[in-house]
């Protein structure tokens, strides 16, 4: 079974944090996943910065920025990963956009993240028609777990045929939005909650874009397996550095 | 076989629709009933009737004798330049305007470089009362102050696109995503034939009256509908796709792309996509776009902004890589030089865009009774500063 699968099992709730891969500093990759295993984090997604990030907002569009000034690179990322798994023992998801892993190699890209110990891959414009055509075979055949989105607008139909094709956790967008783009959740998002858990899916769901402390981790998990944390934690290091994971962690729960 | 996209909007291997999930209700919306709502009687009417009084087609047809004579070949231009607002921009935004309205949308938002596409966008939502957000590069607003003022004073905001590069390629990051943060009353109106599944397909169809009036006016003036040659500049291909839409099934017409070389294809400073780029994903397409060995998407250059962007079409990248379309580069000062030639020539001040496409005839030639229609894509005024200081008017 998958380190994300085993982790989906576990009787709590589940916190999952996204930073990107070369920021602050180049070298900061794997000071932050110890940071961040260290302090309880349950899971991780490792952002591999692009040019062009078409749902991020304005901060981790700059952390990719930033990121791609020092030099960071898929070919790079896979190289300071190289011995991740001696120390780092929480799920690992790399997150990115898909031209940088087609330039790399579907396969090749794949075949090097089971090398590593790289759990699954979440790909936002990769969509599932595309990828359960051309992509889906070269995904299990190095056994990464792909995570797909779906957000308030998603109709019932595709909420089903994305949890028949998923096997791992649904990425439920808590809003109509890029990242970091949203102030806190209100009855909006508190129906759209109980909607998705109402339909009984066979895929736990995570929800992501909002998520920025206690009372939203809290109001994210009331109805589901747990909730990402990307841009708030961005914003954390980039004002009180990459050292300062627990401080944010504490501040969560 | 056909060079038209297939219904997934697969172009041989080019095209699709690479989209993050929060795109995918109005993407999906648009691509389950943009054919049905073109076919309909009364949308195709209100679209005649509009190309006709408003934006003033069809444009001519026009034998360019002198211009024809200096390359001994027999060249029509297909005055786009004519069209209301100075370019074709504005087939593709009457047509996209009144399917919004159609699919109930109020509120519009579209991408602009130099801002031809910005004001043909700005113009039609002022025809039809719509809110029009027009969102373009930082530095495009500093180098384009006109058609900024043209925008405004047509009552759209302009609003900056201050991430990455600060060009066309960021402007259309941040129009896609305004349209993730407001996926229910607003329509994204694409300038070119790029971005994903409808949209390539449905701009071309919008474009094509451009071929559609060509071979009927070709079939009065050589008693055949059907020319030797067509040929256009790509930057992301809009006009190309207009003029070749109705050739490209058309063996025996021979498809002609000109693209930007820029300081020359090995300078570093080019756009010329076919020559530079490898098969990746730009915007939700799959197609060829310059790009690093990483898969970032690098920034091109070129004199004219209107083909100053990092890809192609998809309908192109499969002309090209099929062999069907011949592809070539013309360099910022060659480009120049043709435009203005035409201006001497046949008293015709074309845009810089458009002048790439004049200046092939200095090295590709033709046979005395080939037929050759050039798109005349666009006029000249907007590019007046670029030519002063160009040739130190």
């Amino acid at each position: 079974m998958n380190r994300i699968q085993q982790k989906l099992q576990e009787d709590k709730k589940l916190l999952s944090l996204y930073f990107t891969a070369g920021y602050p500093a180049i070298n900061d990759t794997l000071s932050i996943l110890t940071q961040l295993q260290d302090n309880g984090v349950d899971m991780v997604e490792i952002g591999l910065p692009f040019s062009d990030p078409l749902a991020d907002g304005p901060t981790i569009q700059a952390s990719s920025t930033a990121a791609l000034n020092n030099g960071m690179t898929t070919t790079l990322l896979f190289e300071q990963l190289k011995d991740v798994r001696k120390t780092i023992h929480i799920p690992l998801i790399l997150m990115g956009y898909f031209n940088p892993m087609l330039q790399y190699g579907v396969e090749q890209f794949c075949a090097k993240c089971q090398e590593i110990g790289i759990d699954g891959i979440i790909m936002p414009d990769l969509p599932l028609a595309e990828y359960e055509t051309d992509y889906k075979a070269i995904f299990e055949k190095y056994g990464l777990i792909n995570v797909f989105l779906i957000t308030p607008q998603t109709s019932d139909d595709r909420i089903r045929q994305i949890d028949a094709a998923s096997d791992g956790f649904i990425y439920m967008v808590s809003s109509a939005s890029t990242t970091g783009n949203i102030s806190g959740f209100g009855n909006t998002q508190s129906d759209y909650f109980k909607r998705i858990a109402r339909m009984n899916l066979k895929n736990p769901q995570v929800v992501g874009f909002g998520i920025k402390d206690a009372q939203t981790f809290a109001a994210a998990t009331e109805y589901q397996k747990g909730a990402i944390i990307g841009s708030a934690f961005i914003k954390h290091i980039t004002e009180n550095g990459a050292e300062s994971v627990a401080e944010f962690i504490k501040k969560i729960r | 076989m056909t060079y038209q996209a297939d219904d997934r909007g697969y172009y041989g291997d080019f095209g699709g629709a690479f989209i993050p999930e929060m795109l995918y209700p109005n993407v999906e919306e648009l691509r389950s009933q943009y054919v049905q709502i073109m076919q309909e009687p009364s949308f195709q009417e209100e679209f005649k009737q509009l190309l006709k009084d408003y934006v003033g087609r069809p444009t001519p047809l026009y034998y360019a004798e002198r211009f024809s004579k200096k390359y001994g070949t027999k060249i029509y231009l297909k005055r786009e330049d004519l069209c209301h607002t100075g370019a074709h921009k504005v087939n593709n935004t009457i047509g996209q305007i009144l399917m919004a309205k159609r699919l109930g949308k109020n509120r519009i938002i579209a991408e602009t470089g130099a801002g031809q596409h910005g004001v043909a966008t700005a113009t039609v939502c002022a025809l039809m009362g719509l809110e029009c957000i027009v969102y373009m590069g930082a530095i495009d607003i500093e180098r384009q102050a006109p058609n900024v003022a043209r925008m405004k004073m047509l009552g759209a905001t302009v609003r900056p696109a201050m991430s990455g590069s600060r060009t066309l390629k960021d402007a259309t990051n941040e129009a896609i995503r305004d349209w993730i943060n407001n996926p229910v009353d607003t329509h994204y109106i694409i300038g070119s034939v790029v971005g994903p599944h409808p949209y390539p397909d449905m701009v071309a169809r919008f474009q094509s009256v451009i071929s559609e009036e060509t071979k009927k006016q070709l079939l009065e003036k050589e008693g055949r509908e059907n020319p030797d040659y067509v040929v256009a500049c790509v930057g992301g291909g809009s006009n190309a796709a207009g003029l070749y839409y109705h050739y490209l099934d058309e063996p025996e017409v021979g498809i002609i792309a000109v693209e930007a070389a820029g300081k020359g294809i090995d300078s570093g400073e080019s756009a010329a996509t076919s020559a530079l780029g490898r098969e990746g994903i730009i915007h939700g397409s799959k197609t060829l776009l310059m790009q690093t060995d990483d898969g970032q998407i690098t920034e091109p250059y070129s004199i004219s902004a209107g083909l100053d962007y990092p890809g192609v079409g998809p309908m192109h990248a499969h002309l090209f890589r099929s062999g069907r379309g011949e592809f070539i580069s013309v360099t910022d000062q060659d480009a120049m030089t043709a435009g203005l030639e035409l201006s001497k020539l046949e008293g015709i001040i074309p845009a810089i865009e458009t002048s790439h496409a004049l200046a092939i005839f200095e090295t590709r030639k033709f046979k005395e009774d080939d037929v050759v229609v050039i798109n005349l894509s666009g006029r000249g005024d907007k590019d007046l500063n670029t030519f002063i200081e160009y040739f130190d008017l």
